[in-house]
């Protein structure tokens, strides 16, 4: 059984806010998904290895040089949802507009 | 012309006779889109503009006789990305993202002379059966418009079958080519893992994910992943292995090809009207000189619980990303940077989007890893040896592809965990990494489309290809064409 707090943790992890009724209907949802999962538990996987990726590669190198594909910095910043001077722009890390914050 | 008569070759030999333009055959395609789409809404972005502009350009230049593909409009599912046209991912985070690079498939249809006509709709960020979970609309089925066209790819399906265009692209992360190709009567084959780039297509289940092609016959989808396939230096996972011309594995005879038919994908849940089609397919592919075994495939019951825990844990790692900083929406009336992120997040994404990265996010957390990631890995191990033992002395796997035909829509949208069951036949594909492709299998009694799976070897689609066309040779459900019935709004 998944709890309500549970599910709050969750959420705080995956940087996702809900309200308490969306709360609810996530945590009676979310437990029975997790419940339909638990049915693994009944497969004996004693010395299985876990697959986690399906190709033939264990791993890819390649040389550590730059690699021009002709996106200029003005694409990059094209759907940047807000800039400055040719920068990403962001509110300020620290929040100074609250007495208690 | 309409291309519910037609097929590439035929297109291909008109166009290079002058007889018809690349004009025209765009022209037609915004015709069936005037006509059909303001139903179907299997469009999110129509590519008017710059699909005429290419086709003009093209009909200049002249047609190459020695390429089939030049001048054919094709439509992507919205989550490959597209140079200069939207593309959304069926999300609100998306809605004003217009990427500056073409996916690997994109520029290599695009390099064979096909015309970008538009983005297909689709289950938000492809996590959906029905196209219902689109931030934008849900996509009606052409057969029979009260009812969804399948997901995630369903905008392709329905835009397909309705005969807007006579390809269309889509992925499949655990079924969303296959489900939508079966529910709308049409051809659709997610390919081998890594036999197609993933470069440019928005990541869901990165293990999982494959591009593929949806075509209403089996040999334009030859045409098209012969087009698409092979190594990409920009996707480490794309395989090495030549990629055949798998047009020449059209109209072969399939006498003594090896079909296995599990047991269990014929068991409780599959309804019958769907179990009977697909027998019906089964005697005719052994009247075609096929030898049919019956296998078991024990470990199938596992694969939805498994899935769901590995691709909502790759899903709530690659939506890390999406933050509000450099691309996508970002929430206004926001305090500090950690507001940015939380704010954008919840406003951006729609419920089942959320529930899946909840879902990945438990698996993955401090206390639960070895109980359900590390378990369902394990789990996914067992089923690809079960696939792996099967496929060693057969072609082919063969069963229906979906449980059922196309439900209502709104039927099954508020309860999750029914949808996720309706995937229990195609994700273990996705498991395995295997090719598995849908062919039309005829219809139910409500003159809804039925599809009957093919699952090969790894690097095997030319089974899949030999069998489906030899199937629908001999059964021709191809020249059946959707009834645009019901819908009254």
């Amino acid at each position: 059984m998944i709890s309500k707090d549970q599910v709050a943790h969750v959420a705080s992890l995956a940087r996702l806010s809900f309200n308490d009724a969306e709360l609810n209907q996530f945590t009676d949802q979310l437990d029975q998904i997790i419940e339909m999962e638990d049915e693994l538990s009944q497969v004996d996987t004693t010395g299985v290895k876990p697959t986690t990726q399906i190709t033939d590669e264990i791993n890819v190198f390649r040389e550590d040089v730059p690699v021009d594909d002709g996106i200029s910095r003005d694409d990059l910043l094209k759907n940047v949802p807000e800039t400055k001077d040719g920068l990403i722009k962001v509110p300020s890390i620290i929040d100074k507009g609250e007495a208690d914050a | 012309m309409s291309y519910l008569e037609m097929d590439i070759e035929t297109l291909h030999e008109q166009l290079v006779a002058g007889k018809i333009s690349s004009s025209d055959l765009v022209e037609s395609s915004l015709d069936a889109i005037e006509a059909h789409d303001s139903d179907l809404n299997a469009f999110v972005t129509v590519n008017d503009q710059k699909a005429l502009a290419a086709a003009v350009a093209l009909d200049k230049q002249g047609i190459d006789p020695d390429n089939k593909l030049a001048g054919i409009p094709i439509a992507y599912k919205d989550n490959i990305v597209t140079k200069g046209v939207r593309t959304t991912a069926g999300s609100h985070m998306l809605d004003n993202f217009e990427p500056v690079y073409d996916a690997t498939v994109v520029e290599k249809l695009e390099n064979s002379g096909m015309i970008n006509l538009g983005k297909t709709n689709m289950d938000e960020f492809a996590m959906g059966s029905s196209t219902e979970t689109s931030y934008f609309k849900p996509t009606r089925n052409p057969w029979d418009l009260d009812r969804v066209p399948g997901g995630s790819s369903g905008g392709s399906a329905a835009a397909v079958a309705a005969g807007e265009v006579i390809a269309a692209l889509g992925s499949d992360t655990g079924g969303s080519i296959r489900q939508p190709a079966a529910y709308n009567g049409i051809f659709g084959i997610k390919p081998t893992y890594g036999r197609v780039s993933r470069w440019g297509l928005i990541a869901f289940g990165s293990s999982f994910d494959q591009i593929g092609v949806m075509t209403r016959r089996v040999k334009d989808s030859a045409y098209i992943l012969s087009a698409i396939s092979g190594h990409d230096e920009k996707d480490s996972t794309s395989s090495k292995q030549a990629a055949p011309d798998f047009t020449q594995f059209i109209s072969q005879d399939i006498k003594g090809l090896r079909i296995a038919v599990p047991d269990e994908f014929f068991g409780e849940g599959i309804d019958e009207e769907v179990k009977t089609q697909v027998e019906k397919g089964l005697q005719q592919l052994e009247q075609l000189g096929a030898v049919i075994d019956h296998v078991q495939l024990p470990y199938t019951k596992y694969c939805v619980p498994a899935y769901y825990v590995l691709a909502s844990s790759e899903a709530s790692s690659n939506l890390q990303r999406f933050d509000g900083i450099r691309y996508g929406f970002r929430a206004e009336d926001v305090k500090n940077l950690d507001d940015v992120y939380v704010k954008s997040r919840s406003e951006g994404f729609g419920p089942e989007v959320k529930r899946r990265i909840m879902l990945g996010t438990f698996a993955l957390s401090a206390g639960y890893y070895d109980a359900y990631f590390n378990k369902a890995a394990q789990v996914r191990t067992l089923i690809k040896q079960d696939f792996e033992k099967v496929l060693a002395d057969h072609d082919l796997i063969i069963g229906p592809t979906s449980p059922d035909t196309a439900f209502k829509l709104g039927e099954n949208i508020s309860d999750p965990l029914k949808l996720y069951f309706k995937d229990v036949l195609t994700i273990s594909a996705n498991m395995a990494g295997v090719p598995a492709a849908s062919v039309p299998a005829g219809f139910d009694s409500h003159g809804l489309p039925v599809g009957m799976q093919m699952i090969a070897k790894r690097f095997d689609e030319g089974s899949i290809f030999k069998a489906a066309s030899a199937f629908e040779a001999a059964t021709e459900y191809y020249k059946e064409q959707p009834t645009f019935k019901g819908g009254a709004h």
